[in-house]
């Protein structure tokens, strides 16, 4: 049922809340109760004076009546229906629902705001608990150190005559795990902290090189002018404390200059001026090879492109030799992601692009156009298999009420996808009880 | 039934209040702190139960485990494991190991206490 047809549904609504009785109310605007009955059946169309006497009459906006629940109310409750699953809600009655009872839908809508908060959350610390060595070590020491003191402790609480030497020997552990206790805590809050805020560099050379790239919005204008060099920026990067991290960031600064001569941001400036991100009138136009477009895309200055773009690079192997996030599109910080991302689909067949609409489990109902292409890396020797590299960009749709329909469902990574019947599963989620 | 308890374990004050208990309740405890030769220590000490930490330095206690599990002599010998990562794949793994009973740190001197006794009295039978 349209919205808008609802304005009697949210009179009787507001009139129950209110105490009113319907005789009451329909003699105060001065029509017959029947007539009013109609209306609040949705049986009569209302507006004008009418509208407004009764939104006086029941102390509220007239817009209220009319317009019922905001839309992003009812995008919310289609969100909570599609995660939950389908056939699980009444998916075409759902503005019948909000404009019925708002006061639920709102309860609905935070509980799964807050839902989307927490899995997030559960996400971040499940890939640092699992994969991140330092965390482990910190936890670790946290840990042995309570056990420490749990252990002495009860030896002194418990145990009734202790020889004043081990007494003694005791509160002198104690003492001494309980500054440590504290100072191996606040080191891992400082840790989290520090991650929380995206510019830690934690001696991980990959990491080392993505906060390189970060720090300057991955797009390096030096370059694209001639005015510096890719070793001169590295010389001149704090972040790039190791050979290995100083090596890796060569590496992408070579693809990059190499993909600024072939596609100059002047001409890739006027093309989107033109045709905005449609990749099908770009690539005939701009006339380089895919893989070429889409690292460039990906590297523009910031707000160059609506919405901006996040992208993806894997070799053979899967392993993320790249990434640059976009808002909404969560990416593992370790371990694999999902198989699904059209990423690995077009390492299955080389030099063909796959495009696919996706949305994200679990998350918000956030769609994104992911295009990839996989191509040889690299001249292979006669007795060689040629190495291929894969790039995925990420740009973000313009929200829509029918978010979740007709786009395929992705996760981030198994650990922490909640879809149970999923083909590409590795291992079980911690998010579903029925693992 | 024997009484011997070998202590591989790497924080010191987990290693003095765990001989203090062990000891006051009729145990011969010998301790050792490193990983690396922590199977050799073993096999010179003959225990009766190994209380094994999960993370050690020079070899996981993980790896001590398969090792001494590999040792016909070592077979059926109970192994008490500590670990601060309390995740249901570690114990899975500790399972599959051969360990006979895992406790998540912060663990109670009780609790030890009774794995300790539970422990050799089962293998002595």
């Amino acid at each position: 049922m349209a919205r808008d047809s609802l304005t009697g549904t949210r009179i009787r609504d507001r009139r129950s809340v209110a105490g009113i009785r319907q005789a009451d109310l329909a003699r105060q605007i001065g029509i017959s109760a029947s007539y009013l009955n109609l209306i609040e059946h949705n049986r009569r169309r209302i507006g004008g004076k009418l509208l407004i006497n009764i939104a006086q009459a029941l102390g509220v906006e007239p817009a209220l009546l009319t317009e019922g629940a905001e839309a992003a109310l009812i995008s919310t409750l289609r969100e909570a229906a599609a995660d939950l699953g389908p056939n699980l809600a009444e998916v075409d009655r759902v503005e019948d629902f909000a404009g019925r009872y708002p006061g639920w839908s709102e309860v609905l809508v935070r509980a799964q705001r807050r839902l989307a908060g927490m899995e997030r959350t559960i996400e971040t610390l499940s890939d640092r608990l699992t994969h991140d060595p330092h965390l482990a070590a910190s936890l670790h020491e946290v840990l042995s150190t309570a056990a420490a003191i749990r252990s002495t402790a009860s030896i002194l609480a418990e145990t009734g005559e202790i020889e004043p030497e081990w007494r003694d020997r005791f509160h002198r552990n104690l003492n001494q795990d309980s500054r440590r206790l504290a100072e191996s805590s606040k080191e891992l809050v400082r840790y989290l902290d520090d991650s929380d805020s995206g510019e830690d560099q934690r001696g991980v050379p990959r990491e080392e090189a993505e906060a390189f790239m970060a720090a300057r919005g991955y797009h390096f204008a030096a370059l694209e002018t001639g005015g510096s060099t890719p070793e001169a920026l590295i010389r001149a990067a704090p972040e790039l404390t190791s050979q290995a991290a100083r090596a890796i960031a060569r590496g992408f600064l070579a693809q990059y200059v190499e993909d600024a001569a072939r596609l100059p941001l002047r001409r890739i400036e006027t093309a989107i001026a033109d045709h905005g991100a449609d990749l099908a009138a770009l690539l005939p136009r701009i006339g380089v090879p895919l893989p070429v477009l889409l690292r460039r895309l990906a590297t523009l200055p910031e707000g160059m492109l609506t919405g901006g773009a996040g992208a993806i690079v894997c070799d053979g192997s899967g392993s993320l030799l790249f990434r640059k996030p976009v808002a909404g599109f969560a990416m593992p910080r370790f371990g694999a992601p999902c198989p699904l991302w059209p990423v690995f689909t077009a390492l299955s067949r080389p030099l063909v692009p796959v495009h696919r609409e996706l949305v994200q489990v679990g998350r918000s109902s956030a769609r994104f156009a992911c295009t990839a292409i996989a191509w040889p890396e690299g001249e292979a020797g006669l007795e060689e298999d040629p190495l291929y590299r894969s790039v995925m960009l990420i740009l973000p749709l313009p929200a829509s009420d029918a978010a979740g329909d007709g786009h395929q469902q992705v996760g981030s990574s198994c650990r922490v996808c909640s879809r149970a019947a999923c083909r590409a599963r590795r291992e079980p989620s911690i998010l579903r009880e029925e693992f | 039934m024997g009484r011997h308890v070998l202590l591989i374990e790497d924080e010191p004050n987990i290693i003095e209040a765990m001989r203090f208990l062990l000891v006051r309740d009729g145990w011969t405890v010998d301790t050792h702190s490193d990983g690396t030769d922590a199977v050799d220590v073993a096999r010179a000490a003959q225990p009766d139960l190994v209380v094994l930490d999960m993370m050690l330095p020079g070899k996981s206690g993980m790896d001590i485990l398969r090792e001494l599990r590999e040792i016909a002599e070592f077979a059926n010998l109970p192994v008490l494991m500590l670990t601060a990562r309390g995740q249901s794949r570690d114990r899975e793994m500790a399972e599959k190991a051969g360990v006979s009973r895992f406790m998540t740190k912060p663990f109670s001197n009780a609790e030890v206490l009774t794995a300790v006794r539970d422990l050799v009295a089962q293998a002595s039978r």
